[in-house]
């Protein structure tokens, strides 16, 4: 009996901690009303603390409420199936217990509806413990569901909390991530994945639909990062981690088929994608869409209308576009009128200056790897990329020069853009049309690199060197694109820095006497030292 | 067996006793190796042998070494030799016999002599007592000696030498026949008597030493009389004079000495006319530009170094021997921790002048000065502008000098300890005295400083002057840590120059920027530059790479970067005047433009400051090209795009705007102005390089100002640029943008008439420039040369030895070659020692079995004669 008067000892102290302090351990709270159903009105205590505007106190009390009720249902204490009116319940004719269930599960519900209201708390830690909670109730009312499971066709798992959780998470104001970020763990188990993607397909469904597709950006922002931190298995062995583990017909469940899976991301994306995004939204789901989106949906080439559509707003879009579109041409055989045209329309000067460029000319390079492209559309290409080359920093310059070679390389028929020793007369006009939008009707085979010629003077010595390689026969060996795409402005300068000093470094002879002086004078002529 | 090795060893004594020649003539001893071919001029060292002598050589040797051990086989005890060095080759018999002898004495002293207190042992040298030398010696040093025998003599000789053996003897043997016949005397009394006479002629000389002291005396004192009669001058006092000739004698020396040190007279070079001199450095500015242009193009070749480091400003005056004036030569003014330091020596200087007049003194130094400041500057007079403010420069100083040489002269007029005097009183004023002084007189900044081991060193150094003192601060730094005056020079102005550079990015970051110091400090920092090239590039690189690795890190971060601060914008302009920006390649030059373009590209214009930073680093772009007149797209970018942020309707454009320009949006506006007639009140001004960090405008008519003044700017850079790239073969499309701009969206009429030449200067050079488009060729390859058919001629050096070999086989052939012979060879030495020993074996043996059967035979003898007496015996008695 030593235990039990341990008990009593103790449930005396906190009695005279409670009376003290006027303040309630939580978690004494809970032990108590476990113990025997007498304490059982103290779970009003209980939900009156989960109300609290302290953010230690509620932590506090939303763990407690995990456990109190998380033991509850493990007891079965809870009324299952469904649920009378509490004061039906206590008219009714149950048992006592049966009264007692009935009001605990009353109890439940109202706490469950408090926590989700934590959801929306100003302090991140709430929430996180909020989300935790509500976890552990679906863990433990999946593994003891509240109602009868016979006719449930989704076995018992519960849907509702989930949906419910969800709808929260993604609020219309204000900006989840971190929460987001922290119930990407929970996405690692396969049924909870699949319940989330059905939940945020409903979700953006209402609300899209509440708002008449007009964009709104932090719900869909909240959507992006929820939909982003998905990671799908790529076979169904990888399908192993439940939260919840079926008694029976496990196999049979939809939550273990990696088909039912991808059906389930993919009408998710695309009830997502259906609605207008913000551009900047629009970006971030080109980056990602060919690595995490096309490889998982089980119709990839549902997303046609989407990139295609992207793919003709223009400028870095368009850009993106590119790599989702390369991936359906190249493996599941989509057919694009006129994309070359289009690529060939993408070219212009922000082309150098975007942050996409070592991806864009990645994808430029493999586009134009094909030996079976005609010469006029080749050149089209070299003689445009090289007008642009006039306007574009030294490291795209670094790039765009041996990108051109090497289409000169692979169609050696475009050699007569840099050895063309058969016409004599010198031509006045450049006969390239940059202004044409047909590359086709440019004229870029009856001219010259000209542009290339210029770049031999530029002022960095790299690129001259690089330009002039076009004075002598190109050597046949191509130059690997891939290795120059990362390069930035301060490596290139590092070159220069941290190269082995010559013996002697040169040194202006023309002795510096004022500061403005030297040089042409430029700097003197238009400022002074001083206002005076 | 036994016979030949005794014959050997008979013919061996014999050959012994013969010397080489003899076995060498002996024809019987000499084998011949007969040669097959007879090569002239060929000598050979194995021609003749001589086998004989080999091998008794080799017995010998054996015997000593082969046999000892093989006798010594076997035996446990040896005999060792513990006698001091005796196994020590590297000493010298004689040192032995010294070590052993003073061991033996030491031993035989440690026994007995334990305690023997009074008995010493007395020292002698060649048989005679040392203390008796001593005393002989003192007899040497008396003038007696020299004037009884004469300085050699036999005895003196002896006495010092330890020689004259012979001479000596001869003595002794008659002191001996002397001696004979007092033999009775005992050896007491001989002493005594020997006592007795030293001492008697200790006297006798001490007594003739005296007078002839007194003699000396005497007479010195009559010439000095007479002297008195020859020379006007009054002698010093008797006890003064030794004194003196001890000091004229050193002086004396010290004149021989520096005359046979002092550098013997050398041919200099020729005075050169101003002439020759001006010619001279034209030659010499033309190959500079020739170098120039060649580092342009970009061709690596191997230059003279020596020509490049050897620029230096050389005077009308300057002899070319290498000779600097410094600090000791020139007479210098000096404070030490703030108080007056003037030297004793520039005070018997003046004393000396003091004579001329004061002005002409001061000029000298001044023209020292000038000088020194022109060797250290470097400076090279080019063109009209610079070299009036050369002028300026030097007419300021020589206002200086001459107040201070003023100063100086009117010190040295005074009495002589005056100066003194007058220093002491000012070494007691408090500083802040000093420092009023200080600022009251240029005369007064001190001439000498310690050159700074640290920024705040710097710093403080600098502090409180103004901007002509802080050069004059600097430059005298410089002068006094020249590296030619001590070793650790060059590392203190090495840092000195980093510290300056800091020095110059504070003054620029300051509010407001303090540009003027900056400006009088940039001749000091072109010299330091000159002088350590390495430094600079080192400092600048640092400056350049560390404000680009900053730029990339906020491009990363947040995908643009604000424009350069001020200080940046300066150390750019101090490296285009430091380092030659026409380079193809240069370690900071090439970093310095492409930061330029980085911020050019890169970084949005946001504001009229921002508007303005950028043009300054146009203006900066447009330098760094302006001799090499390379393309720089990113320099045209931005003058369009400064250009479209000044049009009005932004409507459809004819050309594209590159970023960080857009073609609409936000600060695309920033200079359209905000009321046209704002053109009527403008007039062209320099705008002040502070706006660059802070612009502040109060009302909107000095806004449109700014704003035209911003736009004749980049008109002007346009117009450059346009000049610049006049040769380039894509001319018009680069500036067709300019063109459709300027003439549907900038027309001349929204101009002010100022810019209305500016406008139509571009228009006309942009629709001017008709480059002809020729196709593109490749360049014609050089032919390729027939391949030469004369014969290749290859001088062979050995004979004899195979070739066609690379050298590692032919050390490898060379090393086995020798392998095998030095195998042979010790197989044969191998099979000669065991031969040996079985010999000797043998002999042995043989020397064994011969004893037994003579000592058989004798006992056989010895019993048969035994026993035939016996027979004998037995027999007689029978009978």
């Amino acid at each position: 009996m030593a235990p039990a008067k341990k008990r009593n000892v103790s449930s005396e102290i906190v009695d005279r901690k409670c009376v003290k302090n006027n303040k309630m351990d939580p978690d004494s709270v809970v032990k108590e009303i476990l113990e025997s159903k007498k304490h059982a009105n103290d779970v009003f205590d209980l939900l009156e603390m989960l109300q609290s505007h302290k953010e230690k106190q509620a932590i506090n009390a939303i763990n407690a409420c995990s456990k109190l009720f998380c033991t509850l249902l493990e007891r079965k204490d809870l009324h299952c199936g469904t649920l009378p009116d509490e004061e039906e319940a206590l008219r009714g004719e149950y048992t006592a217990q049966q009264k007692y269930e009935i009001f605990m599960c009353h109890r439940y519900n109202s706490c469950k509806e408090i926590i989700f209201e934590h959801l929306d708390h100003e302090e991140h830690s709430v929430k996180e413990s909020a989300l935790c909670c509500l976890m552990r109730f679906a863990e433990s009312e999946g593994q003891h569901p509240l109602e009868d499971l016979d006719w449930s066709e989704h076995y018992s798992f519960p849907k509702e909390l989930i949906q419910l959780l969800v709808g929260r998470l993604l609020s219309q104001t204000t900006d989840n991530a971190l929460l987001l970020s922290r119930f990407q763990e929970y996405l690692e188990m396969g049924d909870v994945r699949f319940y989330v993607m059905g939940a945020i397909r409903d979700s953006v469904t209402k609300v899209m639909m509440r708002n008449k597709g007009m964009p709104l950006p932090v719900y869909q922002n909240n959507v992006f990062s929820l939909m982003s931190n998905i990671s799908m298995p790529s076979n169904e062995s990888e399908l192993c981690t439940f939260m919840i583990t079926q008694e029976t017909k496990h196999e049979d469940w939809k939550a273990t088929k990696l088909n039912e899976h991808r059906r389930a991301f993919e009408k998710m994306w695309l009830c997502f994608l259906k609605y207008k995004l913000p551009p900047s939204m629009y970006k971030r789901v080109l980056v990602i869409m060919h690595d995490s989106i096309l490889p998982h949906m089980s119709k990839p080439t549902l997303m046609i209308d989407f990139l295609t559509a992207a793919y003709d707003v223009g400028g870095a879009i368009s850009l993106l576009a590119l790599n989702g579109l390369f991936v359906l041409i190249h493996q599941h055989n989509l057919d694009y009128p006129d994309f070359y045209k289009k690529l060939y329309n993408l070219l212009e000067p922000s082309v150098f200056h975007v942050k996409y460029r070592a991806r864009f000319f990645h994808l430029a390079n493999v586009f134009l790897s094909s030996s079976h492209l005609p010469v006029y559309l080749v050149v089209a290409f070299a003689k445009r990329l090289a007008r642009l080359a006039l306007t574009a920093p030294p490291t795209a310059l670094l790039i765009v020069l041996p990108f051109i070679y090497n289409l000169i390389r692979r169609h050696p028929s475009c050699r007569v853009l840099i050895h063309r020793p058969t016409s004599q007369d010198d031509l006045v006009e450049d006969p390239y049309k940059m202004d044409e939008e047909d590359p086709a009707k440019s004229c870029a085979l009856e001219s010259s690199l000209w542009e290339i010629k210029t770049l031999q003077e530029h002022y960095h010595p790299e690129v001259s060197k690089t330009a002039k390689l076009i004075n002598t026969p190109l050597p046949q060996q191509e130059d690997d694109i891939d290795e120059l795409l990362e390069i930035t402005a301060f490596e290139l300068m590092e070159r220069d820095l941290k190269a082995p000093s010559a013996k002697t470094i040169p040194l202006e002879f023309e002795t510096a006497t004022q500061l403005l002086k030297g040089g042409g004078d430029v700097l003197q002529e238009h400022f002074c030292l001083d206002l005076l | 067996m036994g016979k030949p090795p005794k014959k050997r060893n008979l013919a061996d004594k014999v050959r012994k006793a013969k010397t080489v020649t003899e076995i060498k003539n002996n024809p019987f001893e000499v084998k011949i190796n007969r040669k097959k071919f007879d090569v002239l001029g060929r000598k050979t060292k194995h021609d003749v042998g001589l086998p004989g002598v080999s091998r008794s050589k080799a017995i010998t040797k054996r015997k000593e070494t082969l046999l000892k051990e093989y006798r010594q086989k076997n035996k446990t005890s040896k005999i060792i030799d513990r006698r001091l060095g005796e196994y020590d080759s590297k000493m010298a018999p004689e040192d032995k016999i010294l070590q052993r002898f003073a061991m033996e004495r030491q031993r035989s002293h440690d026994k007995k002599d334990m305690y023997n207190l009074n008995e010493e042992e007395e020292l002698t040298h060649y048989g005679q007592s040392l203390a008796e030398i001593e005393q002989l010696n003192d007899a040497v040093g008396s003038d007696d000696e020299t004037e009884e025998k004469g300085l050699l003599s036999a005895e003196l000789t002896a006495s010092h030498f330890g020689g004259g053996g012979l001479l000596r003897k001869k003595t002794s043997g008659e002191q001996k026949d002397e001696d004979g016949g007092q033999r009775a005397k005992s050896r007491q009394e001989l002493i005594e008597e020997l006592i007795q006479k030293s001492k008697q002629e200790k006297r006798e000389r001490q007594v003739q030493k005296e007078e002839a002291q007194e003699l000396t005396e005497k007479l010195d004192q009559e010439w000095k009389s007479i002297q008195a009669l020859m020379v006007k001058k009054t002698s010093t006092g008797d006890q003064a004079d030794k004194p003196q000739d001890k000091q004229k004698l050193e002086e004396y020396d010290m004149m021989v000495r520096e005359l046979g040190f002092e550098m013997k007279a050398q041919p200099s070079e020729k005075m050169k006319t101003p002439e020759e001199i001006a010619r001279e450095e034209r030659e010499k500015l033309q190959k500079l530009e020739a170098e120039r242009l060649r580092r342009m193009m970009g061709e690596e070749e191997v230059r003279d170094v020596a020509q490049r480091q050897s620029q230096t400003h050389m005077s009308a005056d300057d002899l070319n021997d290498g000779f600097i004036l410094d600090k000791n030569d020139q007479q210098t003014l000096s404070y030490d921790d703030g108080k007056w330091n003037i030297t004793g020596a520039s005070e018997e200087e003046e004393e000396d002048d003091g004579d001329e007049e004061p002005g002409d003194s001061g000029e000298e130094a001044q023209s020292d000065a000038e000088e020194d400041e022109e060797e250290v500057d470097a400076e090279e007079e080019e063109e009209g502008e610079e070299e009036q403010e050369d002028e300026d420069i030097s007419d300021d100083e020589e206002e200086r000098e001459d107040g201070h040489s003023d100063l100086e002269s009117e010190q040295s007029d005074a009495e002589d300890e005056a100066p003194q005097e007058e220093a002491k009183p000012k070494k007691i004023l408090s500083k802040e005295e000093l420092k009023a002084q200080q600022d009251a007189a240029k005369a007064e900044l001190p001439y000498t400083f310690a050159a700074p081991e640290s920024y705040n060193d710097l710093k403080d150094l600098l502090r409180g002057h103004t901007s002509e003192n802080q050069r004059l601060i600097v430059a005298r730094t410089q002068k006094c840590n020249h590296p030619s005056l001590a070793a650790g020079n060059k590392l203190k102005l090495q840092k000195l120059f980093g510290f300056l550079l800091d020095y110059i990015g504070d003054l620029a970051t300051k509010t407001p920027p303090d540009l003027a110091t900056a400006d009088k400090l940039i001749p000091e920092l072109y010299g330091l530059c000159q002088m350590f090239p390495d430094t600079a590039c080192k400092s600048l690189q640092r400056i350049l790479g560390d404000a680009a690795h900053g730029m990339e890190e906020v491009l990363e971060d947040k995908g643009y970067a604000p424009l350069p601060t001020l200080d940046m914008l300066i150390y750019l302009k101090l490296t285009a005047q430091f380092f030659p920006t026409s380079d193809f390649r240069h370690p900071v030059t090439t970093p310095a433009l492409l930061y330029i373009s980085q911020a050019l590209t890169k970084c949005p214009v946001r504001s009229l400051q921002d508007v303005t930073v950028g043009l300054v680093l146009g203006c900066l772009a447009v330098e760094y090209i302006s001799f090499s007149k390379r393309f720089l797209p990113e320099l045209v970018n931005f003058l369009l795009g400064i250009l479209h942020v000044a049009v009005k309707d932004k409507k459809s454009l004819g050309y594209n705007v590159v970023p960080p320009f857009r073609g609409i949006g936000k600060h695309c506006d920033l200079l359209v102005l905000s009321d046209p007639a704002a053109c009527n009140s403008w007039s062209k001004r320099a705008m002040p390089l502070s706006a660059v960090q802070h612009l502040e405008l109060s009302s909107e008519v000095d806004k449109d100002h700014h704003r035209l003044s911003c736009l004749s700017t980049c008109l002007d850079l346009v117009k450059r640029c346009s000049l610049f790239y006049k040769d380039l073969p894509s001319y018009a499309d680069i500036f067709r943008p300019f063109k459709t701009l300027l003439s549907n969206h900038l027309p001349v009429q929204m101009l002010p008439e100022v810019l209305h030449a500016l406008h139509s200067d571009i228009l006309e050079a942009i629709s001017s420039a008709t480059v002809t488009r020729a196709p593109l060729v490749f360049e014609k390859k050089k032919p390729i040369p027939l391949k030469l058919l004369t014969p290749k001629i290859v001088e062979i050096l050995d004979y004899g030895k195979k070739r066609g070999s690379t050298r590692e086989e032919k050390e490898r052939e060379r090393l086995k070659h020798k392998y095998k012979k030095e195998f042979k060879g010790a197989l044969r030495e191998i099979r000669k020692d065991s031969r040996f020993l079985a010999r000797e074996k043998l002999n042995d043996v043989m020397t064994k079995d011969s004893e037994r059967k003579r000592k058989v035979k004798e006992l056989l003898g010895s019993l048969a004669s035994q026993e035939g007496d016996w027979k004998a015996l037995k027999r007689k008695k029978r009978k």
